[in-house]
């Protein structure tokens, strides 16, 4: 089971608690543990990554076991105390702030 | 009794006013959608209980919610707004094409048919329809696909589509405005367009009576006649007597031609109205006294109307979409400020009061009047 605490905006979106637990089947990735949170979310598709290049938003970061995951690649495998839930997955909405222009 | 329902969008969420005929009383639901921007939200005409909103944030894109009862509950629909072809290239500030890129949508504007068909004019801009409820959207490629497309540039405030008139009177007939390409109109149904900016001026074009990259802020339409049109352009006030196939100024005597709204009285087809503001670099009304100006003759003269306005220290903007009409006997008027207020007159501009002070900046206004 993996844990994904998910920001503010789209808690209230997918009218969730702070922390989702997924079933992720096969390897535990970016990607994969995206496919099932938006498999159980639809609403958040598109939030999080891009429809149809499937890359991150820029304003959204991915934290884990005190690193940043923003930059690797959505194929790499989680570190294992996400894939094996002991650590959750953390999207983060970049503290930079939200307007590009 | 009639009541109206006025649906308001801003920088932090949504918020439904409602009151009875009168229009005295009101009551204040929100925010919806808390913290995310509201670009527009907007009633079907033919189920008033169906709305559609468009949500947004710098953080997570674009999201599309839908209301089937007036706005108490909504749930989220298809945000998945995909260019048809090939996306192409528009051009930059500076020049250089640039690939078109979906960012928002601006504002929506339900069938006058169908509830469950709807338009949404987009940024980077482009026209898309839902026939599902807002379920799936398709693009209306033919817009973008128009041989200038290629030379669209961004106004400030971003490459927009951000208004949609549909003609009740043909079906086949819509029209849209795009800043800063100008103002385009299709007879088949959105298959096909043509720009008609014929009229316009606009000096800071090479050449100021160019077919497209005019900076059109809104265009107003009376429902009784659709082949009249009104425009606010960043600077000047147009009027169209044949469908936009060619443009006057009507700007008359208004104290400064620059603005972003503009709307037409409900049943007197020749009132119009608009918000001066003072310049294109200076975003807020002259001289810090708000005032709507009234025309009675479809332009050229106007009066302005300041009764329950702020007449000192007033510096707020009342951007393109934040106007509305109600159709009740005594036509109604509202609009929203960028400093959160949103203004309600009665009794067509004579009388103003503010039903809301308080709210994060106005993005939209639109109303319904309710049987």
């Amino acid at each position: 089971m993996v844990r994904v605490v998910l920001p503010a905006h789209l808690r209230t979106l997918a009218r969730a608690e702070a922390e989702v637990r997924l079933e992720v089947e096969g390897q535990v990735t970016q990607r994969s543990v995206l496919d099932a949170l938006e498999a159980r979310y639809p609403m958040l598709s598109g939030t999080l990554r891009d429809h149809v290049t499937q890359k991150r938003r820029a304003f959204v970061r991915f934290f884990a076991c005190e690193q940043d995951l923003s930059h690797e690649s959505p194929d790499e495998p989680l570190p294992l105390p996400v894939a094996s839930g002991a650590e959750p997955l953390l999207v983060v909405g970049a503290i930079a702030g939200g307007r590009i222009s | 009794m009639s009541s109206v329902r006025v649906l308001v969008g801003t920088r932090k969420g949504a918020f439904v006013l409602s009151a009875d005929g009168k229009r005295e009383r009101w009551e204040v639901s929100g925010p919806h959608f808390a913290g995310w921007e509201i670009f527009h939200v907007k009633g079907s005409p033919v189920d008033p209980n169906r709305l559609y909103a468009s949500q947004s944030t710098g953080w997570h894109g674009q999201v599309m919610q839908r209301s089937n009862d007036g706005g108490q509950t909504w749930e989220p629909v298809g945000n998945k707004f995909i260019y048809g072809g090939v996306a192409g290239t528009h051009q930059w500030y500076d020049g250089t094409p640039h690939p078109w890129e979906f960012k928002r949508v601006w504002h929506l504007e339900p069938s006058l048919t169908d509830p469950d068909t709807v338009y949404a004019g987009v940024e980077d801009a482009a026209l898309f329809r839902s026939d599902d409820g807002g379920t799936t959207w398709q693009e209306l490629c033919g817009l973008r696909r128009h041989g200038s497309g290629p030379r669209w540039q961004p106004g400030g405030g971003g490459m927009c589509l951000h208004t949609i008139l549909l003609d009740p009177s043909n079906l086949n007939r819509i029209f849209v405005a795009i800043s800063a390409a100008g103002a385009f109109r299709s007879d088949d149904g959105g298959e096909t367009w043509q720009p008609i900016n014929r009229g316009l001026n606009s000096p800071f074009l090479p050449d100021p009576k160019a077919e497209i990259g005019h900076c059109v802020h809104r265009i107003a339409m009376h429902p009784s006649r659709p082949d009249v049109l009104f425009m606010q352009k960043h600077w000047d006030v147009m009027r169209s007597d044949d469908a936009g196939d060619s443009w006057r100024e009507v700007s008359g005597d208004l104290p400064t031609d620059f603005g972003f709204a503009i709307d037409v009285h409900a049943h007197e087809p020749e009132t119009v109205y608009v918000v001066p503001i003072k310049s294109d670099s200076e975003h807020y009304p002259l001289d810090g006294k708000l005032r709507v100006y009234r025309s009675r003759t479809g332009g050229n003269e106007w009066e302005p109307l300041t009764n329950g306005l702020p007449q000192s220290d007033c510096y707020v903007n009342v951007l393109r979409d934040a106007m509305a009409v109600d159709s009740l006997d005594s036509c109604g008027l509202y609009f929203g400020t960028t400093g959160g207020q949103v203004y309600a007159s009665a009794d067509a501009g004579d009388h103003w009061s503010a039903i809301v002070r308080d709210l994060p900046a106005v993005l939209s206004v639109e109303v319904q009047t309710l049987a």
